[in-house]
């Protein structure tokens, strides 16, 4: 199996090609039958992506599984698997299965659907696989096409101001990327990832339009890939479009952008800004760190306002990623471990309460938080379920939640204390809003008479709620399980980053 | 000498041939019932000869004392047009017939216009380059105004031929001063004159003669016409507009650069970088109000132009070769769209309002994936062929040292790409309006699925188009 990451990448494809091709009919079998390949083929390759989880060495830190083959004008086709990005390939292969089967009672355009999230599991998984800057920025940037078809055929009322927000939003962020990916081709003579992260680039000062940019090269380059990074994170202040894109996404939709999607900003800064602009990185590190606090604060409180249920959890995820770049930016292992386990973590926690938005919003056609109350009457299962995952947001000891707060905030104290103190601060705003929100939608008295006829989970939404809840426990009780993964690939990263930094010290200073 | 001259032109000597023997052949029997006839024929003639050229030439020769030059580039730009005609020929059949003008003339013009493109791609003189954009230009200004009987295409027509002939004059004009002060001319005499230190005459010259071809392929600020005329003028005729004529004119443009003022690069590079710039945010955000297709269509060739100009700009052997991929790329995406355009029709009649497309996919779900994949190409975005287009023009221009021009180009494709974003929300998430029929013509149909195939596979590698525009790059460049 040695092109078993093309494999798994590619397979999705061909299921959703042969949906394309062979299967006719909208009726009832037709429907059924899409949902159900289109279930399989996501579980196949799940089963097949363990093949790289077990073949994978923990051990050895450079890339393995790797591929290569010649592509058009001169690039090349270079797929491949770390420490780090095998964890976000394994996040996206088990999660994928779980959004197919949620979105098992949609009525309109099934195949189409179906066929939508099946491209969309391709161009995921290459982003976290692919070792040639150019075949990242294709599979990072034609994500966009499934995702801007997902929110604006099937999403809600305000779809299509979502739909071009959303795209043309993450398109400007990327372009930038792009010119300073061409750039760096010119550069280094290479888009090969594995060589450009050896190469040494520029970090003299230099003048651009009468302005001197410490960092030159680095600073420039790093700033394009921020732009495209930040947007896509979402950092403050380019997180507007996730919100609305959350809102009017339906819920599969919404899933995949919060667990899988927004991870993407995450991988790009562990896989291209620190390794590849170390100086810049560390220039700028206090800036990132501030706006990440203030992404964390502002956030939250922003949260703690909502009226919608989904906007609530969009803003929550704001906060999150904030603890992500911030972990990122501190440079250490306590900081990068917290910052991808945190990604992780959140990938399950968000991605569960946005489908436990959806199980009420099937029901009800709403997402107000005012129309509902006193939920636990009617739906004791759905109660504990959600009360499970608004812990896990919180933080709460024994969930993955905690270990990716606490790993951060401790790595955010080494690097520095006052940053560290806000972004404690917003445990306790999540726990306001988290838990003011449970209270409102759960607890009390059942007294709206629309509510009276509520039904409890099936037993489709407890099956796909079941891996969710032994993940985020499991995480919980046993991070080994993703540090020990991790472990020697960040220290490797932060080795290289500490042995990047004199050396163009002293270059910047001939 | 003059054996091995006319072996050099013998396509074009075959097709002029052809070309007046179908006309007399068409005048003497059925006239216009013979009209679908002789489009296929002519068509299929395009390609025989594109096949002769593509596969049979080789090296660079030059005829009638360097007038006339027949190298890879030459070939490249001749294969691309002679394509891009035949495929225009096919998809216009139904469409005329349907409107009950299918005249026999129609093809025959083609075909002479595309003869003076290939005349213009291989011009290795002033003169010769003249001739071709004459014989191509008053062949486009006829078939603009083909439909007699309808005043907008009469005013397309006209406002072409008045605005044309001024371009015309103009690169006569700078011709004539390139002449005056270099003494010669022809490309390699003129080449010879021109290095490092040049008379303002020439320079003076090159930028009318800059200006004659930049109205060609309608880059900002001579691009007024391009609108109209797109509007106007019957959709086939729009569609041959927007593909051959340009990949000619963008060839011809690159040839007289680097062929005859290929020794002062730094002089018209300022020239050409300010009118890719402004072609590109024009094209991109004039695109945005329109509501008519063909208009927007227009608009949208006018940005692609402009990044092709950046490819150019480089003034390097990658940047004429980024241009020649962009040029092709671009062709074959708007044969594919064009093809969609001719099939847009409600109760019989032609319509162009975009609005129209609502919700396009639920009645023809293959053809609405085809023009999703054509909009997003044409808007660069990965993984379509587009995009690849874009990388190349990018790469050139940055390494080239054109830092601000990479830059530009970028957010003018963010800019452009709302419009093309505009088409696929009608088409799958607009309102619920009168469906367009649904018209079943295979042609199209195929045209408009193979372009965008070609868009998908061909990411996979490119049909060798890439190594083709280098050795064509390499044969100019030298």
């Amino acid at each position: 199996m040695e092109n078993v990451l093309s494999f798994v990448t590619f397979l999705p494809t061909v299921a959703a090609l042969v949906l394309a091709l062979f299967l006719r009919g909208e009726d009832a079998v037709a429907q059924l039958n899409a949902k159900r390949l289109a279930l399989f083929a996501t579980v196949i390759t799940f089963v097949i992506s363990l093949f790289i989880l077990f073949g994978f060495d923990p051990e050895n830190t450079g890339f393995q599984m790797v591929e290569e083959a010649d592509w058009i004008m001169g690039l090349k086709y270079k797929m491949g698997v770390d420490g780090i990005s095998v964890l976000f390939v394994m996040l996206t292969t088990a999660l994928m299965p779980l959004v197919i089967w949620s979105a098992w009672d949609v009525k309109t355009r099934v195949k189409e659907y179906m066929i939508a999230f099946l491209l969309l599991e391709t161009l995921m998984l290459g982003v976290f696989c692919a070792l040639d800057l150019m075949l990242f920025y294709l599979f990072f940037e034609a994500g966009l096409i499934p995702m801007f078809l997902i929110i604006g055929i099937w999403g809600g009322k305000n779809r299509i101001y979502a739909a071009f927000k959303f795209f043309l939003y993450t398109f400007l962020g990327s372009v930038l990327m792009l010119v300073a990916m061409v750039a760096m081709y010119i550069d280094a003579g290479t888009t090969d990832i594995v060589q450009l992260m050896a190469h040494d680039f520029s970090s003299e000062t230099i003048q651009v339009l009468g302005f001197n940019i410490i960092g030159g090269f680095q600073t420039l380059a790093f700033l394009a890939f921020f732009a495209s990074f930040a947007v896509k994170m979402p950092m403050w202040p380019v997180h507007t479009w996730l919100p609305d894109a959350h809102v009017q996404a339906p819920t599969a939709g919404s899933v995949v952008l919060a667990a899988i999607l927004l991870k993407m900003g995450g991988y790009g800064f562990l896989r291209f800004s620190l390794p590849m602009f170390p100086v810049a990185s560390a220039n700028l590190a206090d800036f990132i760190l501030i706006l990440s606090v203030i992404a964390v604060v502002y956030a939250s409180l922003v949260a703690l306002v909502q009226s919608d249920m989904k906007k609530l959890i969009a803003y929550s995820s704001v906060a999150h990623m904030g603890y992500v770049t911030a972990g990122i930016f501190t440079f250490n292992q306590q900081g990068l471990d917290g910052a991808i386990f945190q990604m992780i973590s959140h990938g399950f926690v968000s991605g569960a309460l946005f489908l436990c938005v959806g199980v009420i919003y099937d029901r009800m056609h709403t997402r107000e938080i005012d129309a509902f109350g006193g939920l636990v009457n009617k739906m004791p299962a759905y109660a504990l379920v959600f009360l499970f995952f608004t812990m896990a947001n919180v933080g709460l000891p024994g969930t993955s939640g905690f270990i990716g707060e606490f790993l951060t905030i401790i790595g955010m104290f080494q690097a520095n204390t006052w940053i560290a103190l806000v972004a404690a601060s917003g445990v306790i705003f999540s726990a306001c809003y988290a838990l003011w929100l449970y209270r409102r939608v759960v607890l009390g008295d059942l007294i709206k008479e629309s509510l009276k006829t509520i039904k409890d989970m099936t037993p489709r939404e407890k099956w796909i709620f079941a891996p969710l809840v032994a993940m985020t426990l499991l995480l919980g009780v046993y991070p080994a399980l993703v540090l020990d993964l991790i472990g020697p690939s960040v220290s490797a990263l932060i080795d290289n980053y500490h042995a990047a930094l004199p050396m163009m010290a002293d270059v910047a200073t001939h | 000498m003059t054996s091995t001259d006319f072996s050099i032109v013998l396509p074009e000597v075959l097709l002029a041939i052809y070309g007046m023997a179908a006309l007399l052949f068409a005048v003497y029997t059925g006239k216009d019932k013979l009209a679908a006839l002789i489009t296929w024929a002519t068509a299929a003639v395009f390609v025989i000869i594109a096949l002769m050229i593509g596969l049979g030439g080789e090296g660079s020769r030059a005829a009638f004392g360097g007038m006339f030059i027949d190298d890879a580039f030459s070939r490249f730009g001749k294969v691309g047009v002679l394509l891009a005609g035949a495929a225009v020929l096919v998809m216009s059949c139904d469409f005329l017939d349907k409107r009950g003008f299918a005249k026999f003339e129609y093809p025959i013009l083609v075909l002479f216009s595309t003869i003076g493109m290939m005349v213009m791609v291989s011009a290795g003189d002033l003169m010769a380059l003249y001739l071709g954009l004459e014989l191509m230009s008053l062949a486009l200004y006829v078939i603009a105004s083909f439909r007699r009987d309808s005043v907008k295409s009469t005013e397309a027509g006209l406002k072409y031929f008045v605005l044309g002939s001024l371009s015309s004059g103009l690169l006569l004009y700078g011709s004539s001063l390139v002449y005056g002060f270099s003494g010669t001319t022809s490309f390699a005499g003129i080449i010879s004159v021109v290095q490092n230190d040049v008379p303002v005459g020439v320079l003076f010259g090159l930028v009318f003669v800059m200006t004659g071809l930049a109205f060609k392929v309608s880059a900002v600020p001579f691009h007024m016409w391009t609108p109209d005329v797109y509007e106007g003028a019957p959709t086939p005729t729009t569609a041959f507009f927007a593909t051959a004529p340009k990949l000619a004119a963008m060839g011809l443009f690159a040839r007289v650069l680097h062929d005859a003022f290929g020794g002062i690069v730094g002089d018209w590079q300022q020239v050409l970088a300010v009118i890719a710039v402004a072609s590109m945010f024009l094209g991109a955000i004039a695109g945005i109000g329109q509501q008519n297709i063909k208009r927007l269509m227009a608009y949208s060739s006018i940005s692609h132009m402009g990044f092709a100009l950046m490819g150019l700009a480089a003034g390097n052997a990658e940047g004429v070769q980024s241009a020649m991929i962009y040029m092709a790329i671009y062709v074959t995406m708007n044969i594919g769209t064009f093809a969609f355009i001719m099939t847009m029709e409600r109760d019989g009649k032609p319509v162009t309002d975009i609005s129209a497309l609502n919700l396009y996919w639920r009645n023809s779900p293959t053809k609405a994936l085809a023009l999703l994949v054509l909009m997003f190409s044409l808007a660069g975005v990965p993984p379509m062929l587009g995009f690849f287009g874009k990388l190349a023009v990018l790469q050139a221009a940055w390494g080239a040292g054109l830092v601000y021009l990479a830059v530009f180009g970028v957010i003018a494709s963010v800019i452009g790409a709302f419009y093309y974003l505009r088409i696929v929300y009608y088409m799958y998430f607009g309102a619920e309006t009168d469906p367009l029929d649904k018209v079943s013509s295979p042609v199209t149909f195929a045209l408009l699925t193979i372009s965008a195939l070609i868009m998908l596979v061909g990411i996979v590698n490119m049909f060798g188009v890439d190594g083709m525009a280098a050795l064509a790059a390499d044969a100019l460049v030298k």
